[in-house]
């Protein structure tokens, strides 16, 4: 039996990750005294939500082995085309909302449709949705951006499921939600059989077919559920912000993908977790947020994020190694 | 012996190009063990994939329990109580044993994976075959025994009544060996059917009740296996082909100097203080078990994977191999176990994949010089006869000897003196098997020298000037063909140490 170390009884990898978050969050905090209102701190939890979604859905796909680029283009999308259809065509939020989900589930099921059946490389495959989405987005709004009902307006309502404003006190109750989200996804992944086989194709797909499992199928919910998370990460997204505007989304993807392998989803696939995923946006957003308030511009954001990523992926690689080596 | 439970009748398959089963016939009863033999190639795996409906049959009849069948897939074949434990082993290797043993039909509790009754369940399997393995540990943990232990206890909990245990010894210890044959033993006491699928003479004897020999994809016979010797089964398996005389002594010369000498090698956990010489016109034979550190000895003279130690010298001159590129300037060539994945390039052309370790001698300026480089393909073609309508043919639509001409034609283009020959007639068939056998003979006679790596004993026996045997990472033994047996070779390379 192997002799486990402390750091892997706390949760290895994502408790390291943990100790980057603290450590980031107290490091702004020391350095400037903007970032340490609580203005802020509702700020960066509100402009988190999107990416927890977004990321807790590629989790899945990232586990197969794959990954879905069309999450980002098409969180824009079904945002347009849900509040196209509540602006201008006067459907209630509630259907615009639906819309909105069925639409990510149908593009997902697509991706999963192109992988799984026809076989076209993850890559390929969501790298094509990923453009199409761009395009249907534009499409659905005529090109223009789109204001989703303001809070205090007919139809607004929904904002509040995520920032409740009570006497010009504002409370995220946008995090409980996303902490609900989190652990039930956390069980779906490793108690139900949709996360026993999203391992189980990651691992190794041929013994998976072998065992008699429909990995078709299951591989195609892999990225359904991918599709359908961009969708609720779309609604949060539309909650938070004034406006949506065509044509963006591309990048939000690699923050997800990057937020969940920073939280220890293997990047060839074969493990990962929720939790784990949920702690690495964290630092994808800490990053975000913080580094305008130590003076570096969007820019330097970029260059450390990624820096950052291969940090992570090299300890991913490393950890492969040593397991070899034994 | 009891009652017959199932029976094949007249199978037969065809792939494009080759006819794998030419109406084969095979019969199992309750209680029996039953070995089916026949050399690679010669369409065991086919008929078992046929007769769990991973591959459909051309024509024929499959006979089961009283009734006709034909199994749609592996699952439905499992469900019926029909089960393969495969050769390649079909683990999934982030889940923990008892998740592999219950995939695919877990137990529920609702919708939430009951991982503690799964668990309970495997610790029960475990105990009535009497094995010690950890339904909670995670399978790439456990040493590959333990992890076939684990193939048997799901084949077993698919409450089967034939298990075909497919190559299940390569890759154990003689101890892990002696384990599997005592649960092999408990099964057939329990009226189970086995089919038994291996190379090894031995343990067909001491295991087996009856063996079915078959040949290039044709049924040849089947004998009672305590009525029959060794050389009968040899016999009906090796029939119409003729191989290279076994070698009875060494055909070096006493004073043909040391090409390559490697001293106390290191490189990781597989290859431990490994020394060893090789003479010019030698054929080195490297044999021991699965997962001896063979391979990765040869990766690491070879520069493909580092290593922490050790020196290798070049007719005599210390030499510095860090990178493959360093090992082919210094003439070394290497044909890979897998050909597929490292020998060649499958959608090139012959031509191309020739001169692929030497195009700096078919550049002109920076362009390639076609026409030199087809004559010089051309021209090992007809050297080592390979068959090819022409160097413009893409190797995929070659056979495997045929592949394996073009590889060993890439390291000679490149003029190597040192060929390593990673299993070089694995699925391989039985004729082209031989002409490879030739081909490395003719030139060991011309100066080259060989580490031939092998798990197949026959070929050990049958091309090496010496042998040199592997275990657990360690060289246990050196040995020259004039004493070498496949006893006194079985036992250094299962010799434990220290």
């Amino acid at each position: 039996m192997k002799q486990k170390s402390l750091i892997n009884r706390l949760g290895g990898q994502k408790f390291i990750v943990l100790l980057v978050v603290i450590a980031l969050f107290a490091f702004f905090c020391a350095l400037s005294p903007d970032f340490r209102k609580v203005t802020t701190f509702i700020d960066i939890l509100s402009k988190s939500y999107y990416l927890i979604f977004m990321a807790i859905g590629v989790t899945f796909p990232l586990i197969t082995g794959g990954v879905d680029l069309s999450i980002g283009t098409g969180l824009i999308c079904y945002s347009l085309a849900g509040g196209y259809l509540i602006v201008q065509k006067g459907v209630p939020t509630g259907v615009g909302i639906l819309v909105c989900l069925l639409f990510g589930i149908l593009i997902g099921f697509i991706n999963g449709w192109l992988i799984a059946v026809m076989d076209l490389p993850a890559f390929l495959a969501t790298l094509c949705t990923c453009m199409i989405t761009r395009g249907l987005g534009s499409i659905c709004s005529k090109s223009m951006g789109i204001c989703w009902p303001q809070n205090g307006t007919p139809g607004g309502e929904f904002r509040s499921i995520f920032k409740i404003v009570v006497n010009r006190n504002q409370y995220p109750v946008g995090i409980i939600w996303a902490l609900i989200v989190v652990a039930i996804m956390a069980f779906v992944l490793n108690h139900t059989k949709i996360g026993r086989y999203t391992f189980a194709i990651g691992s190794n797909k041929e013994a998976a077919i072998l065992s008699g499992i429909n990995v078709k199928f299951y591989h195609i919910m892999s990225y359904v559920i991918s599709g359908f998370f961009a969708a609720l990460a779309a609604v949060a997204y539309s909650a938070v912000f004034t406006t949506v505007q065509p044509g963006t989304g591309a990048g939000f993807e690699l923050e997800a993908i990057g937020g969940a392998i920073i939280g220890g989803v293997s990047a060839t696939g074969g493990a990962g977790s929720i939790e784990g995923t949920l702690i690495g946006v964290f630092v994808i957003c800490l990053l975000k947020t913080g580094l305008p308030f130590i003076g570096l511009q969007a820019n330097w954001q970029q260059i450390i994020t990624g820096l950052v990523l291969i940090g992570a992926v090299l300890v991913d690689i490393i950890k492969r190694k040593k397991e070899e080596a034994v | 012996m009891g009652e017959v439970i199932l029976t094949m009748k007249d199978i037969d398959k065809s792939f494009p190009g080759v006819h794998a089963l030419d109406h084969v016939n095979f019969e199992v009863r309750k209680g029996e063990v039953h070995a089916l033999m026949g050399e690679n190639g010669a369409g065991k795996s086919t008929l078992m994939k046929v007769l769990t409906g991973i591959y459909t049959k051309d024509s024929g009849s499959i006979e089961y329990e009283g009734r006709e069948i034909e199994f749609k897939g592996a699952r439905e074949a499992q469900d019926a109580g029909v089960v393969i434990v495969h050769q390649e082993l079909n683990m999934l290797g982030h889940l923990t044993v008892a998740q592999n043993i219950f995939i695919g039909r877990e137990f529920k509790k609702g919708i939430k994976i009951d991982d503690k009754k799964m668990n309970e369940e495997a610790a029960k399997l475990f105990e009535r075959l009497h094995i010690d393995i950890d339904p909670t540990a995670t399978m790439s943990d456990l040493t590959v025994g333990k992890q076939q232990m684990c193939e048997i206890a799901k084949a077993i909990s698919h409450d089967a009544k034939v298990i075909i245990f497919d190559e299940p010894s390569a890759a154990l210890t003689e101890a892990e060996i002696e384990e599997l044959f005592k649960i092999i033993r408990d099964l057939r006491e329990q009226q189970l059917g086995i089919v038994y699928i291996s190379h090894r003479m031995d343990e067909i004897k001491v295991i087996t009740d009856r063996v079915t020999v078959m040949r290039d994809g044709g049924y040849v016979g089947t004998l009672i296996t305590a009525d029959c010797t060794k050389d009968d089964i040899i016999n009906m398996m090796v029939g119409r082909v003729i191989y290279e005389d076994p070698k009875t002594q060494s055909m070096v010369a006493k004073d043909a100097p040391v090409v390559l000498k490697v001293e106390h090698l290191n490189a990781g956990r597989m290859v431990q203080d490994v020394s060893f010489e090789l003479r010019k016109g030698e054929i080195l034979g490297f044999s021991g078990l699965m997962g001896a550190g063979r391979t990765e000895t040869a990766r690491a003279i070879f520069g493909a994977d580092p290593k922490q130690s050790g020196d290798i010298y070049i007719n005599g001159e210390k030499v510095e191999i860090n990178s493959p590129q360093d090992a082919v300037k210094n003439g070394i060539g290497y044909l890979s176990e897998d050909r597929k994945r490292f020998g060649i390039v499958v959608q090139k052309t012959v031509a191309e994949n020739s001169t692929m370790a030497t195009m700096e001698n078919f550049m002109k300026g920076l362009f390639i010089n076609k026409r030199k480089e087809r004559a010089a393909a051309q021209d090992y073609v007809d050297q080592l006869a390979t068959k090819t309508p022409s160097v413009e043919q893409l190797v995929v639509n070659l056979s495997g000897g045929n592949q394996q001409k073009v590889v060993i034609a890439k390291w000679l283009v490149r003029d190597c003196d040192i060929l390593i020959f990673d299993e070089p007639t694995r699925g391989i068939d039985v004729g082209a098997k031989n002409e490879i056998y030739k081909l490395m003979n003719r030139l060991a006679s011309e100066g080259k020298s060989i580490i031939m790596i092998s798990s197949e004993m026959t070929e050990i026996l049958r091309m090496s000037d010496r042998i040199v045997v592997m275990c657990e990472g360690k060289k246990t033994g050196e040995i020259d063909i004039s004493e070498a047996t496949q006893e006194n070779i079985m036992n250094m390379a299962t010799r434990e140490i220290g």
